[in-house]
């Protein structure tokens, strides 16, 4: 494997991964299929804990909403000319996004617990690529993250979501996309810290104030100007952009107060793609660091 | 030819060199005992025979492939038991051991004919759709070994393998493997802190600091130490030791048990001893070294010292 330690003697070339040539791919897929099914497995067996982390989102979408939607005169942000979006409906994508956030990064974390489970070690020493391990184990936790927040999607339609079979597969796509990049993130640092309590901590220190800049409770607009560098560069501010744009078809939702760059609004499809993109160079860094580390 | 084969080997880590030149050969079939205090390099060489670490310098082959340029065909023919449990808790056993077929590439055709098989072999069948998490330690660690022979393969690295089990699971795991080897042609590393269960390797080498310090079969190892033990119970185990280092010049301690006195020759030691104390001596015992002699001899150590310290 392309672990790269230190080789000052000639006596050991440096050779990339001697996988036999051929069908050595279709492993490399084999073996992340494998991983993803782990994790689905896993997902499957661990309904209470799904349960507890779908709580505090719908807790927000039950409580929170209807309790702050009687404090409004006006129907909140309702800058999508027609005055018609309810407050509930303005909070739901940024409740799905919480609730595919805080799995996501977890799942992307569990490889800082399976490093001192010895789980990875035991995988370590499998005849496929290191980054292949990562691939298959966060796309696992991506697609597990997806689904729980599907759970609270099928609440869609209640709070004024067109019942599209199209649309909500179209949501749970961009979602898919937005656990797959936060779950990278989760996963680079993981690999970067080692440590569980202080991923723990960092990860209970970031995820709060991630959701609040992120225009999930309140468009971001309404916040003072010397944060916008901060809204801009938040990732989430642009998952909850996207995913809003998505479901506010046919009038229900505000559409506009999303982010700007200088005036101009990045499109959906844009948004998405930076989040693609994100994952992807997180991705890349991680599997650097991974193949370097024992 | 050698299942295993290290030369020179060599991996420093901050400029401390964890393994300083080591050389190895483990014949096929051979079940082969890696002993030495902790901090001594068993880890890291395992590491490194295992193509998880890469050497410094010098060269190691595993079932006749190098450890660096060929790591693939090496990973494919071992097996590697941690100290620390390795299965999924979440998962049954029958799924443990399919995510293993997996990333090892096995035929899936044969795959539950193979895994029923071996976890027949390791008296699991019956728990077969059970979460492994609902496992005894012993026998997690079955599974464990179970799971590392799906691919069949050359060499069984056992990194203290029965490190944290009871003494009845312990003896349970060495069944199963002992059984195992009677089958087959299977070459086997070991690593461990008990010392009864290296009695029973074929060669052994002992390493410290990143060396090799001694190297034979347990007999040969025994026999370099040539300090029998004799123990005496005596009226007055204090004032008999005393008597005994003044007039046979050997080393005599008094502990719970009574006298201890470390000499060439037990055996010709006692009539001596029964015809100068004037003590009455209540009982005599004699007793050859142990590994646990050789070992203290060559490392200044026990085996036990710092353990748990990894």
């Amino acid at each position: 494997m392309r672990q790269h330690t230190v080789t000052r003697s000639s006596t050991v070339p440096s050779t990339d991964d001697a996988v036999p040539t051929g069908g050595s791919l279709m492993r490399e897929l084999r073996a992340v299929w494998a991983l993803w099914q782990r994790e689905m497995l896993r997902l499957m067996r661990s309904r209470a804990q799904v349960a507890m982390t779908l709580l505090s989102p719908l807790l927000f979408l039950l409580l929170l909403g209807p309790g702050l939607e009687t404090m409004l005169d006006t129907p909140a942000a309702g800058a999508g000319g027609e005055g018609r979006g309810s407050y509930v409906a303005f909070l739901f994508p940024g409740i799905l996004i919480m609730a595919v956030q805080m799995p996501a990064l977890r799942a992307g974390g569990a490889i800082v617990r399976d490093r001192e489970a010895g789980l990875l070690r035991a995988t370590l020493v499998a005849p496929v690529r290191r980054d292949t391990l990562l691939v298959g184990r966060c796309l696992g936790g991506a697609s597990a993250a997806a689904v729980q927040a599907a759970l609270l999607l099928i609440l869609g339609p209640l709070v004024g979501l067109p019942a599209d079979p199209g649309l909500l597969l179209l949501l749970f796509g961009a979602l898919w996309l937005v656990a797959f990049s936060l779950t990278m993130l989760g996963a680079l640092a993981a690999v970067l810290i080692r440590r569980v309590e202080t991923f723990q901590a960092l990860l209970g220190m970031v995820t709060l104030p991630l959701v609040m800049l992120s225009g999930a409770m309140f468009p971001v607009g309404a916040l003072p100007g010397w944060l916008t560098p901060v809204i801009l560069a938040n990732p989430l501010t642009y998952a909850v952009d996207a995913i809003r744009r998505l479901a506010s078809v046919e009038g229900v939702g505000p559409a506009a107060g999303g982010p700007t760059w200088g005036g101009w609004q990045p499109p959906v499809a844009l948004e998405l793609a930076a989040m693609l993109l994100l994952g992807l160079f997180a991705l890349a860094v991680a599997a650097r660091r991974f193949n370097r580390t024992g | 030819m050698n299942a295993v084969v290290a030369e020179s080997l060599r991996k420093s880590y901050g400029g401390v060199a964890a393994v300083d030149g080591l050389d190895l050969k483990v014949a096929t079939g051979e079940m082969f005992g890696f002993l030495g205090p902790n901090g001594a390099g068993k880890s890291t060489t395992i590491a490194m025979l295992c193509t998880l670490t890469r050497p410094d310098s010098g060269h190691a082959s595993v079932a006749g492939f190098d450890v660096v340029r060929s790591s693939t065909d090496v990973r494919r023919h071992i097996g590697l038991i941690l100290q620390e449990s390795t299965t999924d808790g979440d998962l049954t056993l029958m799924e443990n051991l399919r995510l293993h077929a997996h990333l090892y590439g096995l035929p899936r055709r044969t795959f539950p004919a193979r895994a029923g098989h071996l976890l027949d072999l390791f008296g699991l069948a019956e728990r077969r759709d059970q979460l492994a998490r609902t496992l005894s330690g012993g026998m997690r660690r079955r599974l464990e070994i179970a799971r590392s022979l799906l691919h069949e393969p050359a060499v069984l690295f056992l990194d203290e393998p029965t490190a944290g089990l009871d003494p009845h699971s312990r003896a349970g795991v060495w069944d199963h493997i002992h059984a195992l080897r009677r089958d087959r042609p299977l070459t086997v590393f070991l690593t461990t802190h008990h010392l009864e269960e290296a009695e029973r390797c074929d060669r052994i080498l002992v390493l410290d600091r990143g060396r090799a310090v001694v190297r034979g079969t347990p007999a040969e190892l025994k026999a370099t130490v040539r300090a029998d033990v004799v123990r005496l119970n005596t009226a007055d185990d204090a004032r008999a030791a005393m008597r005994i280092r003044r007039d046979f010049a050997c080393d005599a301690t008094v502990d719970a048990q009574g006298v201890r006195v470390v000499t060439e020759n037990g055996a010709a030691l006692v009539p001596r001893l029964c015809a100068v104390l004037d003590t009455p001596i209540n009982a005599v015992h004699v007793s050859p070294p142990t590994l646990d002699d050789v070992f203290l001899h060559h490392t200044g150590r026990a085996v036990r010292d710092g353990d748990h310290a990894r």
